[in-house]
């Protein structure tokens, strides 16, 4: 069978503290077919970002991954030593963070962060290498690149610095992008053109990226399929159009209600009551059953697993079983 | 970059002027000048007579602005205690105490930086925490107990160095040194270690944690997401963003090292300017003593000033010129 690009079987990350173990992913799967734009949505905590960072190995201690495998076009790279993994990233997996302001150097040119990155992957001459960066500087959409080129982060506004991390993270041609919340930083109306421009350059590369955020406007927007996390477990996953329009777990239908839209006119935004529980006092069976309306006897007890339903694949006693 | 120079060179004017109006009030208020050139049965009137030759019979204002402009010179007077001119005094013990405080300065910095990179970046291995316990000593124990183990030691157990003195000096033009000779080096390598031991715990202490610090910034995660190597990170990422307070403090430093070399040339009998000043305070050798006091002045003033400029080498955040577009 054809494999996809990225394949993430029964990923677990824990944390080893004082206070015995905290698992922070439990068990999750997924994959990433190419070109794909794939996004991971959830609350703050659910570990979202912890699964891209155990991805490239940049998990930080002491969270580790406890169990699982990932696969990268049909590799194993969870285990790879150090040194190999280093050569993944950035060449075959690129990575945008949160906060454009502190994610460059700031005490060195654009430029030269850009042709390090370059000379670090491909074999260039440090003449071609700033040809890239130049080219890459244009794509992203940087005015007068030869001149900015050699100006220091600090004299580019947020936006367009991280139109310089993007192409940082694309500069030697990754097959994945994962990008971590790479608009929560950013000013509303400079968040749009940055989605877009995420897009357009992945589209035009081929290159598929998994976009973790917890905006499900920016989901709806742009991406091809979403999983829904909740306390380090996936809730529910399918395409974008299935989840965000009809999402089957009680979770994801309090997700998307809590939209607020300019056609229906409603008094109240819905809100889902309750927070999301600290890793050390997860429930048992359900994890989100206490706060669910719907829930049973038997999400107290049993833990759901994914099912198929006719939309999507969904973690809950309501369907099936 | 020239606008900073300019401005910064006229601040060291202010400071250096308020300097030598403390170094111009010694002369006034320590004690009489004259009485102390005369004979106990100089009459009053001749007293008065060479006051009104000396000048001190003129307004303040009249005599600071000739003490400025003679230091400007460098007629600095001459030493009570000696009778030879200060300027000729200082030239002779100046290049002793700037080589031992260069040597002090360089061999902290060479040894403390890696000390401090190696403890950042791995705070748990045993040579880390076997710095760090070295660290503790040389923090806590005082100069001239170092030094003085240091010769018992070294001096006099094993015999392989000098226990005072500079060693042979080779003369260039009026600056003698003592670079330049085996024995000079030999001679230099105990006071040279015993004044930079404090320096290099400093140092290495402030290395460590600002690496720390750095290594958990953004940018350096963003970097190992980019692939670059460990090396490419660690030196040319991290280390260049913790050089701004490092060159903070090496520059103070070294305006201690020069001015508090005292202890560590009279524990050494390291013929510098330290030995000079503390032997003229016990004569109260106002001369002396108010040239000390402005040149090391002017030492830290000048220092102040590479180190500004340096920082606005290193960080480019700080060149003015290129606002925000």
């Amino acid at each position: 069978m054809a494999r996809s690009l990225l394949e993430v079987e029964r990923l677990g990350i824990e944390f080893n503290t004082r206070r015995g173990t905290l698992v922070a992913v439990d068990g999750i799967s997924f994959e990433i077919e190419e070109g794909e734009v794939f996004g991971v949505v959830g609350e703050s905590g659910a570990g979202k970002s912890l699964t891209g960072q155990a991805i490239i190995g940049l998990l930080e201690p002491p969270g580790r991954i406890s169990s699982g495998r990932i696969y990268l076009n049909g590799k194993r790279i969870d285990q790879l030593p150090y040194e190999e993994l280093r050569r993944i990233r950035g060449k075959k997996i690129g990575m945008i963070f949160q906060d454009p302001l502190t994610s460059l150097n700031p005490l060195y040119t654009i430029g030269k962060q850009l042709i390090e990155t370059i000379l670090t992957h491909l074999p260039l001459s440090h003449k071609e290498a700033r040809q890239r960066a130049l080219k890459l500087l244009t794509e992203v959409g940087i005015p007068a690149p030869d001149k900015r080129i050699d100006h220091y982060p600090h004299q580019f506004s947020g936006g367009m610095r991280q139109r310089v991390v993007i192409a940082l993270a694309l500069c030697a041609d990754p097959s994945l992008v994962i990008a971590d919340e790479p608009t929560t930083a950013l000013d509303v109306s400079i968040q749009a053109q940055i989605i877009a421009l995420l897009k357009r350059l992945c589209e035009e590369k081929g290159t598929a990226v998994m976009l973790i955020t917890h905006d499900m406007g920016v989901i709806a927007e742009i991406c091809d399929r979403v999983a829904v996390m909740y306390a380090g477990r996936l809730v529910e996953i399918g395409p974008v159009a299935q989840v965000v329009k009809f999402p089957q777990h009680p979770y994801s239908q309090g997700l998307m209600g809590s939209i607020p839209s300019l056609r229906r006119r409603v008094r109240r935004l819905t809100q889902i009551d309750g927070a999301m529980p600290r890793l050390n006092e997860i429930p048992p069976g359900c994890a989100f059953h206490p706060r669910c309306k719907h829930s049973f006897d038997r999400c107290h007890k049993e833990r759901p697993k994914l099912v198929e339903t006719s939309t999507t694949k969904v973690a809950c006693w309501l369907y099936g079983n | 970059m020239i606008a900073l120079i300019i401005r910064r060179l006229f601040q060291s004017f202010v400071v250096m002027l308020a300097v030598a109006l403390v170094a111009f009030s010694l002369f006034r208020y320590v004690g009489d000048p004259v009485s102390q050139m005369v004979g106990q049965e100089t009459s009053i009137a001749d007293r008065e007579r060479l006051r009104e030759e000396l000048g001190l019979n003129d307004p303040i204002i009249v005599q600071f602005s000739r003490f400025v402009l003679n230091s400007l010179q460098g007629k600095f007077g001459i030493s009570f205690r000696l009778g030879r001119p200060v300027k000729e005094l200082i030239a002779e013990r100046l290049p002793a105490t700037l080589e031992l405080s260069l040597v002090a300065a360089l061999f902290s910095l060479a040894v403390g930086i890696p000390m401090g990179v190696y403890t950042g970046l791995y705070p748990h291995r045993y040579l880390s925490k076997f710095f760090q316990a070295i660290s503790l000593i040389g923090i806590s124990l005082p100069t001239f107990l170092i030094g003085i183990l240091l010769i018992l030691i070294f001096g006099v157990i094993l015999g392989w160095l000098p226990t005072f003195g500079r060693g042979e000096v080779v003369k260039l033009g009026w600056w003698s040194t003592g670079l330049l000779t085996v024995s000079g080096w030999k001679a230099i390598i105990m006071p040279a270690f015993t004044l930079g031991m404090f320096q290099l715990t400093l140092i290495m202490r402030l290395v460590r944690s600002e690496m720390m610090e750095v290594l958990r910034a953004d940018f350096i995660k963003f970097a190992r997401a980019r692939g670059l190597s460990n090396r490419a990170i660690n030196f040319g990422h991290a280390l260049k963003n913790t050089l701004v307070p490092v060159i903070t403090i090496t520059g103070l430093q070294l305006g201690s090292i020069i001015a508090f070399a005292i202890i560590t040339e009279t524990v050494f009998q390291w013929p510098g300017m330290g030995l000079l000043f503390l032997q003229s305070i016990q004569f109260a050798d106002i001369p002396v003593m108010s040239t000390y006091l402005i040149l090391i002045a002017f030492f830290f003033v000048l220092i102040n000033m590479i180190v500004d400029i340096l920082y606005h080498i290193v960080d480019p955040r700080l060149r003015a010129e290129g606002a925000v577009v």
